[in-house]
């Protein structure tokens, strides 16, 4: 439980502030004297909040997906010659910078939620297949040889051995993908898809600091949050696997 | 029983066994012996389809293994690594419990039969069932493997130098236990080592390997007796023969029982009956006797053996 105490209060806090914005006012309106409104209020926090927390978790699960099947595939016998091939392209995603991307998706997949979920994707993906190779090539060569020598299919070894102990890698490879991507999700907002990068870019727009605040606190927040909750998880898998590695 | 006709192994253009031809007959400890890449353990990967056979033929019980099912095959091969392999997620109990849940057992049958092995490993298994291998020692650890590969109670046994990364105690221990065992349960085994006294201990036949082929595949005292070659020669050591061949030799061999057993003298120095001749004659040396007296299981004086008797037969 105690494990969970900062992901509940973190959330709580991201919840109660997309609520009752409003009652900070007094406190924006310092900071911003010259503007007649300082809340954003074009549209709910809570639409924005959804909005974003969706366009990254659609994104992560793909890049998951894709990450680990690549990542399983390179390390098995028959994918092994493609090994350095894959961590090169994975590598050589991560050097675009995702503005370029957007910049480059656009006119082929049009404005809107397309081209970021690409971009997010694409970008998501070198840190979960780096750690999907990490973890299954770390593993203890013994183990997979007494696993095999004793009569597991390799079907078996994968999932009942190989993927448990690299599980905790693999999962701390999402959560960096994660918790990068919440952060990038928002320059989505520059091509229409909805985000918490909408106040950011009304208030760089309108020279509103009190609204670029509003938008980067709601992100930096979201940010913590995903990630507290990932260092949770990686505890509860690792709680059988820790003793084990002591 | 176990048969290696003509079998090739190559990695590239290197050879690593060198149509080799082989029988392992049916409960007998064959031990395949020599320096590092000798190809003993590419020879023990080879029985259990780890690793594919370039050309000849292996059979186990008649049957050619390329027709069989890899991992039907396995599971009926106990199969132990040097470095134990065990899972590090999983308890000690799941780890033996690994190829009777494989093969469906009933969980009842599979939680008896893992405090059993633990039972005839000196595992204890209140203590142990519920630990992680990183709890264990390295003989503890060992000892899992050991009963992890017996779990099924398979036919055939693969050791690939499972004792190789244990020190020396530890290791001396486990060659006993693995005898006493061996005793009980009659397992058609191949064990791989480099070293020569430990294949001298545990063998029925020792097959001396060398550069991919097999020198001398004979018991352990005609290797010493009769080294087929210099290698062989060289790898029991040209010196000591004598004394490695009494230690082939337990004590009841030439003792000179008493008529019934009788209470032992407390306090005195006295060997077991299944202590080597080499022991006996160790202890002699070191005490400065002339003889010793023998005592069974249960403490009992079963008679004595002298020092003259050891140097005049004992070879």
């Amino acid at each position: 439980m105690r494990n969970w105490l900062p992901v509940l209060l973190l959330i709580a806090l991201l919840c109660g502030l997309c609520a009752a914005m409003p009652v900070l006012e007094p406190l924006f309106r310092g900071l911003q004297p010259d503007k007649a409104r300082v809340i954003y209020q074009r549209e709910s926090l809570f639409f924005l909040l959804g909005h974003h927390l969706m366009l990254v978790a659609v994104s992560a699960a793909v890049a998951t997906l894709v990450a680990v099947a690549a990542g399983i595939f390179a390390t098995r016998p028959s994918g092994r010659d493609f090994l350095p091939l894959v961590s090169q392209v994975a590598s050589i995603g991560q050097t675009f910078p995702p503005v370029a991307v957007l910049a480059l998706a656009v006119p082929v997949l049009g404005f809107g939620e397309a081209p970021i979920l690409f971009a997010l994707m694409l970008y998501g993906l070198l840190p979960i297949l780096r750690n999907t190779l990490a973890g299954l090539e770390g593993l203890d060569p013994t183990v997979r040889e007494a696993a095999l020598g004793m009569g597991m299919s390799p079907w078996q070894v994968l999932c009942q051995v190989e993927l448990p102990l690299a599980g905790r890698v693999i999962l701390a490879g999402i959560r960096t993908s994660v918790t990068i991507n919440i952060a990038t999700a928002a320059i989505g907002s520059t091509i229409g898809a909805r985000t918490l990068g909408d106040p950011v870019i009304a208030g760089l727009v309108n020279g509103n600091t009190a609204y670029v605040l509003q938008g980067a606190i709601l992100i930096g927040l979201l940010a913590l949050a995903a990630d507290s909750l990932f260092e949770a998880l990686e505890r509860a898998w690792g709680a059988g696997v820790a003793i084990a590695n002591k | 029983m176990i048969e290696l006709k003509n079998v090739t192994r190559r990695f590239g253009d290197t050879v690593a066994v060198d149509g080799i031809d082989l029988a392992i007959e049916t409960g007998e400890v064959c031990v395949l012996v020599g320096s590092s890449g000798c190809g003993k353990s590419t020879t023990l990967r080879m029985i259990n389809r780890l690793l594919p056979h370039s050309s000849g033929e292996i059979r186990v019980d008649g049957k050619d293994i390329t027709t069989l099912n890899p991992e039907r095959l396995r599971l009926n091969m106990g199969y132990v690594i040097q470095g134990t392999g065990l899972f590090p997620h999983w308890t000690v109990a799941r780890n033996i419990a690994l190829v009777p849940r494989l093969l469906k057992w009933p969980q009842a049958r599979v939680d008896a039969r893992v405090r059993e092995l633990m039972t005839l490993l000196d595992l204890d298994p209140d203590t142990y069932a519920n630990k992680y291998p990183a709890q264990l020692s390295g003989g503890q650890a060992q000892r899992v493997g050991v009963a992890r590969a017996l779990a099924a109670d398979p036919n055939i046994l693969l050791m690939d130098e499972p004792f190789g990364a244990l020190d020396a105690i530890t290791r001396e221990n486990l060659q006993l236990e693995m005898l006493r065992i061996q005793r009980q349960v009659r397992k058609t085994t191949v064990f791989v080592t480099h070293d020569i006294d430990e294949a001298l201990k545990l063998a029925t036949r020792i097959a001396v390997m060398d550069q991919g082929r097999i020198v001398q595949h004979d018991t352990p005292e005609n290797i010493l007796r009769h080294p087929a070659s210099e290698f062989v020669e060289n790898l029991v050591g040209k010196q000591d023969r004598g004394l490695k061949l009494m230690s082939l030799r337990p004590v009841r061999e030439l003792m000179t029982a008493h008529a019934r057993p009788r209470p032992a003298t407390p306090g005195a120095d006295a060997l077991g009956e299944d202590d080597s001749l080499r022991e006996a004659l160790s202890v002699m040396l070191c005490r400065n006797l002339t003889q010793l007296p023998v005592c069974n299981g249960r403490g009992e004086e079963t008679g004595v053996i002298a020092r003259e008797r050891i140097i005049r037969d004992g070879v």
